[in-house]
Formats: C-alpha cells, sequence, structure tokens
C-alpha cells in the first residue's frame, strides 16, 4: 500500500465533515420515526388501536369523538384511484410516443414542457381543479343524476383526482420514458427484422422489457397521490366520508393534518396526537410504496445499464 | 476474368432488386395492421396532447382570472379581508424570500457534502451507505405534508424548540429539498470521468484537492441545476409551512428570528383561493401568475445551464 508521508489530519477532518453531511439524512428519517411514534402511542392510549385502524367514522369534533380511520384512508384511495385512472393512460401513452415515435427535435421540446407540469406548485393545481377543472369541466359533462348528480356541488373527489393526474403524469411520462430509452436498440432491430408493425414493437417488445421501470413509476405516482395535500384540501373538501363515489366531498387524510394542525393547536389535546397516528399511517403507506419503487428501478438498472 | 468495374452495376441491381421486394412487402401489409399502426399512433398522440392542453388550460385560466387584479400593488401592500381591492402579497412575497435564502443557505453545502461523501468516499458494498443511499431515495419521495409534522414536532417544539418563527419553516423546506439536491449532485458528480480523478490522484494531489480542483468545478453546471430545481421546489411548498406557523395576515416586513410570525407566497395565496368572493379569487390567481412567472424562469435558467455547460467527456 501506498502511504503519504504525513498523517494528513486536514483529509481526515473532511472525509468525516462529508460523513456527517449524508449521515444528516439518516437523522432526518430517524427524527420523523420519532416525532411520529411518541405521540401515536399516546393517542393509543386514549382510543383503541382497532377502533382507530377498522372504525368507519371520523368525526373528531364530536362529543364523544369517534376516530375510525378508515373513512379518510377511504377518502386519500378515491381521490387517488381517479388520478391513476387519469394518469396511468395519458402518462404511458406520452412516455411511448416519446420514445419510440416522436422526433428528436419533438422529443427535446415537449419533454421539458410536461415536465414543467411537475414544477408548478400544488397550490395552483388545487386552484385550477377547484375553479376550472370543477365547474367548467366536469359539471357540464357530468351525466345528469348519475351517481347523485354534479351540479351545485363545490368540492368533489373527482375534481382533485383530476388535478392530481395532471401532477404526476409528468413523473409517469418522464420515469417510463427513460425505462423506455434503456431497453437496448437490438431489442427493437431483432423485432423490426422479424417483421413487427411499430405499434407491435412498442407494446409487445420495448413494453415487457421496460416493464419494472414502468411499474415503479407508477408506483411512486401512487405515492405522490396519496401524499398530497393542497390540491385535495382545495378541490376534494373536508367531509370524512366513506365512498368511492366521484362526485362527493371527502376528506383525506393528509387534508385532515393541514386543517387540524396549523399554529393554535394544543400540544396534549386528543386532536395533536390524532394528527400523528394519522401521520404515521400515511407515512408507513407511502414508506411501502417508495420502497417497492426504489426496488423496481434498481432491477431495470441492473438489467440494462 | 471479371473486374470490379463489371460487378458494379450487378451489385447495383441486385440492391435495388432487394429494395424493390423488401418495399413491396412492406406495402403489403395487412391492412388490419396498418388501421392498427395509425389508431395506435394517434391514440398516443392524444395522451400528449390531453397533457399539454392541461397544462395551456392551467395557465390561460390563471392570466384569464387574475389579469384584473395584477398591479403594483400586489408587491408592496399587505393582505387585507376588507379591502381586497388594495390587498397585495407584500409580507408573503418577502417572508418567501428569506424561506428560500435560508434553505440555499442550509442546503447547498450539506447537499453537496453527502453527495460528494457518497459518490467518492463511501464503499457502497458496505451496508450502512446503501442504507443512506436508500434512505436519501426513500426520503425524496416523502410527503411534503409529513416533513410539516417533523417541523412541528422537531423543530418548532420538541428538542429544537425554535417557536413558530421564519428559520423553523426555512429549516423544514431546507429538510424537505434535500434529497434532491443530493441525488441531482450524485449524477453530476458521477458524470465526471474517473481518468480525470485517476490523473489527479497520480500526480500527486490528496483526495481532497482532486475534489476541489478537478471534480467540483467539472460538476458545478449538473449541481446548480439540481440546486436551482430544489429551490424552485421549496418555494411552490405550501403545505408543510402551514404546520410550521406560517399564517396568513402578516401585514408587517417578516423577520427570521422574530417570534410574531411569518407568511410565505404559496400560503397566501392558498388563504385568498378559500375565499369565494370573486375579488379573492383574482387575488389568488393573480399571485400564481406571479408565482409561475418566477418559477418558469428559475426552470428555464436551470435548464439553460445544463445545456450551456454540461460537458461532454
Amino acid at each position: 500500500m501506498l502511504q503519504s508521508s504525513s498523517p494528513r489530519y486536514g483529509e481526515k477532518a473532511i472525509h468525516g465533515l462529508l460523513a456527517a453531511c449524508a449521515v444528516l439524512s439518516v437523522l432526518t428519517t430517524t427524527a420523523i420515526v420519532i416525532s411520529l411514534i411518541g405521540p401515536t402511542i399516546g393517542f393509543f392510549e386514549v382510543v383503541p388501536i382497532g377502533d382507530f385502524l377498522f372504525g368507519t367514522d371520523w368525526t373528531p369534533q364530536f362529543e364523544p369523538p369517534s376516530f375510525g380511520v378508515l373513512a379518510i384512508v377511504v377518502g386519500t384511495l378515491n381521490v387517488t384511484l381517479w388520478g391513476m385512472l387519469f394518469a396511468i393512460p395519458i402518462g404511458l401513452g406520452a412516455a411511448v410516443y416519446l420514445s419510440e415515435y416522436a422526433s428528436p427535435r419533438v422529443r427535446k421540446t415537449v419533454k421539458p414542457t410536461l415536465e414543467i407540469l411537475a414544477g408548478i406548485p400544488t397550490v395552483a393545481i388545487g386552484f385550477f381543479a377547484a375553479s376550472f377543472i370543477l365547474p367548467e369541466v366536469i359539471q357540464p359533462l357530468w351525466p345528469g343524476d348519475f351517481l347523485g348528480g354534479a351540479t351545485g356541488k363545490p368540492f368533489m373527489a373527482l375534481a382533485a383526482g383530476l388535478g392530481i393526474g395532471l401532477m404526476i403524469v409528468p413523473i409517469i411520462a418522464s420515469i417510463s420514458e427513460d425505462a423506455m430509452s434503456a431497453v437496448p436498440r437490438g431489442l427493437h432491430e431483432g423485432a423490426y427484422a422479424l417483421g413487427a408493425t411499430k405499434a407491435k414493437v412498442a407494446v409487445r417488445v420495448i413494453f415487457p422489457a421496460a416493464l419494472s421501470g414502468i411499474v415503479a413509476s407508477i408506483v411512486l405516482a401512487i405515492s405522490r397521490a396519496v401524499g398530497e395535500t393542497m390540491i385535495v384540501v382545495l378541490a376534494a373538501g373536508s367531509t370524512p366520508n366513506l365512498t368511492f363515489n366521484p362526485v362527493e366531498a371527502i376528506q383525506a387524510m393528509t387534508s385532515y393534518i393541514a386543517t387540524t394542525a396549523t399554529g393554535d393547536i394544543s400540544t396534549g389535546s386528543i386532536d395533536y396526537k390524532a394528527v400523528f397516528a394519522v401521520g404515521t399511517v400515511l407515512f408507513f403507506m407511502t414508506l411501502v410504496m417508495n420502497m417497492i419503487s426504489i426496488r423496481l428501478v434498481r432491477k431495470y438498472r441492473e438489467v440494462y445499464e | 476474368m471479371e473486374g470490379p468495374g463489371a460487378a458494379m452495376p450487378r451489385n447495383r441491381l441486385a440492391v435495388a432488386g432487394a429494395r424493390a421486394t423488401t418495399q413491396a412487402m412492406l406495402r403489403n401489409q395487412p391492412r388490419g395492421d396498418v388501421i392498427r399502426n395509425a389508431v395506435f399512433a394517434g391514440l398516443l398522440l392524444l395522451a400528449v396532447l390531453i397533457a399539454l392542453a392541461g397544462l395551456l388550460a392551467l395557465l390561460i385560466q390563471a392570466f384569464a382570472k387574475g389579469s384584473s387584479a395584477l398591479s403594483l400593488d400586489l408587491f408592496t401592500n399587505p393582505p387585507s379581508t376588507a379591502f381586497p381591492e388594495r390587498a397585495g402579497f407584500r409580507p408573503a412575497i418577502i417572508g418567501s424570500l428569506e424561506l428560500i435564502a435560508g434553505v440555499i443557505l442550509f442546503v447547498i453545502p450539506v447537499g453537496i457534502g453527502a453527495a460528494l461523501y457518497l459518490e467518492e468516499y463511501a464503499d457502497s458494498t458496505k451496508w450502512w451507505n446503501r442504507l443512506v443511499e436508500v434512505n436519501i431515495q426513500n426520503l425524496a419521495a416523502v410527503p411534503s405534508i409529513i416533513y410539516g409534522i417533523l417541523g412541528l414536532a422537531f423543530i418548532v417544539r420538541g428538542p429544537l424548540d425554535l417557536g413558530f418563527i421564519l428559520a423553523a419553516g426555512s429549516l423544514t423546506l431546507a429538510l424537505l429539498v434535500l434529497p434532491m439536491v443530493i441525488i441531482a449532485s450524485r449524477e453530476a458528480i458521477r458524470a465526471v470521468p474517473d481518468s480525470i480523478r485517476q490523473g489527479s490522484l497520480a500526480l500527486g494531489a490528496t483526495q481532497w484537492q482532486t475534489i476541489r480542483r478537478q471534480i467540483l468545478p467539472a460538476s458545478i453546471p449538473g449541481i446548480a441545476t439540481g440546486v436551482i430545481l430544489a429551490v424552485s421546489r421549496a418555494l411552490g411548498e405550501t403545505a408543510p409551512l402551514l404546520l410550521v406557523g406560517a399564517t396568513v395576515f402578516v401585514t408587517f416586513d417578516p423577520t427570521p428570528f422574530s417570534p410574531d410570525g411569518y407568511s410565505a407566497m404559496p400560503v397566501q395565496i392558498f388563504n385568498y383561493a378559500v375565499r369565494p368572493q370573486e375579488d379573492f379569487q383574482a387575488l389568488a390567481a393573480a399571485g400564481i401568475i406571479v408565482m409561475l412567472v418566477v418559477l418558469l424562469a428559475m426552470n428555464s435558467f436551470a435548464i439553460w445551464l445544463r445545456n450551456r455547460y454540461e460537458q461532454r467527456w
């Protein structure tokens, strides 16, 4: 081994300092878990854990209060469902178009333009969902009294869902496009040489070859949709409602947290602890999805890079 | 004996024949395939157009609603519930600028430091380094409201106990965008070829000298792009600030450590947006226009920077 002639304390100090920066990220996660767990345990001392996880009434303001988290978990899933139904076909369509059909020039302009969508503040998308998508798109197009009708409703899950869909289209499009572009040229050429048409190459060769990346993008998008706050606060309302009806107002987990934990909430109160219990559910839901997505991305990187 | 001159026309003939056959074959694709192909391509294009139409509609709607409220008063007047025609965003704009300054001060050294450690020092076969890596990827996807909870329980109260001050909000936002900066910086650092490192080390430079004189200068454009994108994300974030004390009716210019409270641009927009009156809706839209202009400028600058200084090795 080569050995430096001086002990180089400076180098060692720098090494330590940089490592400390990296460790800070682990500390952040630890801090998140600690700050969630403490009050959550306090919450379960008052509210039995079974009532929380399996109860269907979320009425913290009533006397006696009821904390059945299913009502707001389903609220979140309701919005997420409509968002994904919009974003998956649009995002995947855009990804296939960009990677297989678009000329390099079109691709160079369309991809960054789509990415602008990802950079728009969610409060702006929420405003758009509540003041345009809801009154100008859903209400005129909704078929009459179907599922209770859409007229006169200031909040609905579908409006928030479409807003979220718009927000996550670029996530799906961009990550899927990366995965499709990573498929080796040889697979394209081989399929074409066997006489496959362009559509067949895209659907039967490229799509399956890039599947782990595509699934990763969708899982990540679901995680984003579940964690989105401002769009659901502005467009979906704050009425806990155990339904998948798209034209009902609902309350999502995030909007409960955002509307309850504002500045003046007192630390020891049951509402304060409920915020952390809901936060714990949200954190673990997204954690599981993020882990799946990270694993899948690594898989396609391993195969082709 | 046939010379090369004689072979040429024959080759050409063969090639032409083969090409004609191939083209005839291709033209004779089953009709169903041709139609299916066209429909498929049309659907894909439709998907792109719907996404672009959504973006366009969002921009047009903000301008249509907000243009009546756009004036210099937005920048000079404090918010008001009684007089929407005179209300503005002044404390919110100043608050946002201070928040962002704090984010930049924190995120640049820590983000680049962590990226340098992971790329230049860490042995990625060791489990703790892999843990740090996965952890950062996961943190990048943790919902922003969870960072709000962290800020409330850990920074505003709890161990740091800063209270509802602007600096607490700034630190919360900084932790939120830190993973983005680390991931972007790592990619920029990884793009510097190993030959540069080895050349520098072979000339007797220490590892830190190699980093400071070779790797950092070469990767700064990529890092800067990542920092700008992260800062623009922090600028538009609303949800965590609601939890760490950004209040709405701040009529004075906020300062970083004052316990009197602070405000931020997206929070102020949110508050106008939830009021049903037409005037407040217009104010919200005008605020959105201001934010979008700033964010688009920042994003375009980031893209320009990347294209202008991106080094091809």
